[in-house]
């Protein structure tokens, strides 16, 4: 898979899980965190939305680095079985 | 047996407000706790429910309507034994809320219009009417406001559920301001605050999670809000409602728990019998709860009945929040950021994970050690999670 598409699906996967979030106005390089009121259940529901599209095992420990969109986008072709970046 | 269904209150400033949709059809069996029709308020879109099984027999409003408060939306048909073992039960769940239950409130100028009112159409109003298959109900109702109905009013009465107004967060904020200062008018708060080692919780919460698949996992305000529903089930004096001078204390805890909207705005929706369901029951109960909350689509029973409320900053918080009281309950929790903090163990300096929670309760029903007694037992409760 493409890093764009992987980006887009993403953003995507996000706006499903926050709805109310206007996906034209997200600075992909800035925490959720600091742009949207982001909080831990928002987290939660990100990185479920995540695992369960691309069939990642996401440890908790791992929530950090899915903290911007483009932390998340990263992360996952980082660690797709096709992306060769996988521990 | 006909019954009226009438709008509920939904708060204790809420008047009126917009039916935007029928979710039943005349002739629809409906079920206790079932959505029948969805309303605009300034708190969202809210599906108001059934408290009783029945059947659908008549709509009375129509969508595009403004309503008070009490006034009929529909009759149902209901099977009266039923409904006499039904009213004998006294515990009050989410879909029964004391407020659509106990206290419809009377406003006998409402009722009688379905029935009294004589129609009377202009032709071309009446075809329209026929071809748009609305009910006479509908229509005797709007002719109540006064005169002829023309071919404008039916197709005004047809026109699309009025969108979300640009200023629904203004709306809003004056909503939150004026359930606010009814509180801080009538209920005499005291505060009280504990800060606790929130490790045990963190800990055992870590190693829960790293066996389940994200979707699964538990978050930390759920431990908060399943100690303090345990803690209230535990004590006396908090878990309840204060009306009509005196306090009403309830068996069951329904924890509302308060959800920040993006760009400002809170609501506090029940999460029902919170001190009953297991961890996992509660987590799929509370994020489906923040999902709909923050779509703007909650239930009527959602926000009449939680009896007790937790408000969490989150990660992102400071130390303490002082919380003030949602009324008519008596009691809310707040809580501050976990952060790491020096902490002092058996003469020892340490680094934990604290939490400071803070009570703000109504001294019309407890006073400060009852208060103290209530903080300790939560926190005793997140020591121990296994327990929870």
């Amino acid at each position: 898979m493409q890093s764009n598409e992987i980006r887009t699906q993403v953003l995507s996967l996000l706006t499903r899980i926050a709805p109310d979030v206007d996906a034209g106005s997200i600075d992909p390089k800035r925490p959720l965190r600091d742009q949207f009121d982001f909080d831990s259940m928002d987290a939660l529901h990100f990185a479920a939305a995540l695992s369960e599209a691309f069939g990642l095992d996401i440890p908790e420990r791992d929530y950090a680095q899915l903290a911007s969109l483009e932390g998340a986008a990263q992360f996952v072709l980082a660690h797709l079985p096709a992306g060769g970046g996988a521990p | 047996m006909r019954v009226e269904f009438r709008l509920p209150s939904l708060g204790a400033d809420m008047e009126s407000a917009t039916l935007t949709q029928w979710l039943k059809k005349p002739g629809d069996p409906i079920r206790r706790g079932e959505p029948i029709a969805t309303v605009e308020t300034t708190k969202g879109l809210i599906d108001i429910e059934a408290y009783e099984d029945g059947v659908l027999t008549e709509l009375v409003s129509l969508p595009g309507t403004r309503v008070p408060v009490g006034a009929v939306l529909a009759h149902l048909e209901v099977d009266s034994a039923r409904s006499v073992s039904a009213a004998a039960v006294a515990v009050p769940t989410a879909a029964a809320a004391p407020e659509l239950t106990r206290e419809p409130r009377p406003t006998p100028a409402a009722a009688p219009i379905a029935h009294t009112v004589r129609l009377r159409l202009s032709p071309a109003a009446r075809r329209r009417a026929q071809q748009l298959g609305l009910t006479p109900q509908a229509l005797r109702q709007r002719a109540a406001q006064g005169g002829v109905l023309r071919l404008q009013d039916i197709e005004q009465l047809d026109g699309e559920p009025p969108a979300p107004g640009a200023d629904a967060r203004a709306a809003m904020r004056q909503t939150i301001g004026a359930a606010m200062a009814r509180s801080k008018r009538e209920i005499p708060h005291y505060y009280l605050g504990h800060t606790l080692d929130f490790g045990p919780a963190q800990n055992w919460l870590a190693a829960h999670n790293a066996a389940l698949p994200v979707g699964e996992r538990l978050i930390e305000a759920l431990l908060i809000i399943k100690a303090v529903a345990l803690a209230a089930a535990r004590s006396e004096g908090f878990n309840g409602y204060f009306r009509d001078g005196r306090f009403e204390p309830s068996a069951a805890v329904h924890v509302g728990a308060a959800i920040a909207l993006r760009g400002g705005g809170l609501l506090a929706p029940a999460l029902p019998d919170a001190h009953a369901k297991d961890l996992p029951t509660l987590m799929r109960e509370f994020s489906a709860l923040v999902m709909r909350a923050r779509a703007g689509h909650l239930r009527s029973g959602e926000f009449t009945s939680a009896t007790i409320t937790v408000t969490a900053l989150g990660a992102d918080g400071v130390d303490v929040l002082f919380p003030i009281i949602n009324p008519p309950q008596v009691a809310i929790i707040g809580a501050g950021a976990i952060r790491a903090a020096p902490w002092a163990l058996e003469g020892q300096l340490l680094i934990r994970p604290t939490l400071t929670l803070a009570l703000a309760a109504d001294h019309r029903v407890t006073d400060g050690r009852a208060g103290a007694r209530f903080l300790r037992t939560i926190g005793s409760l997140l020591a121990d999670p296994q327990a929870l």
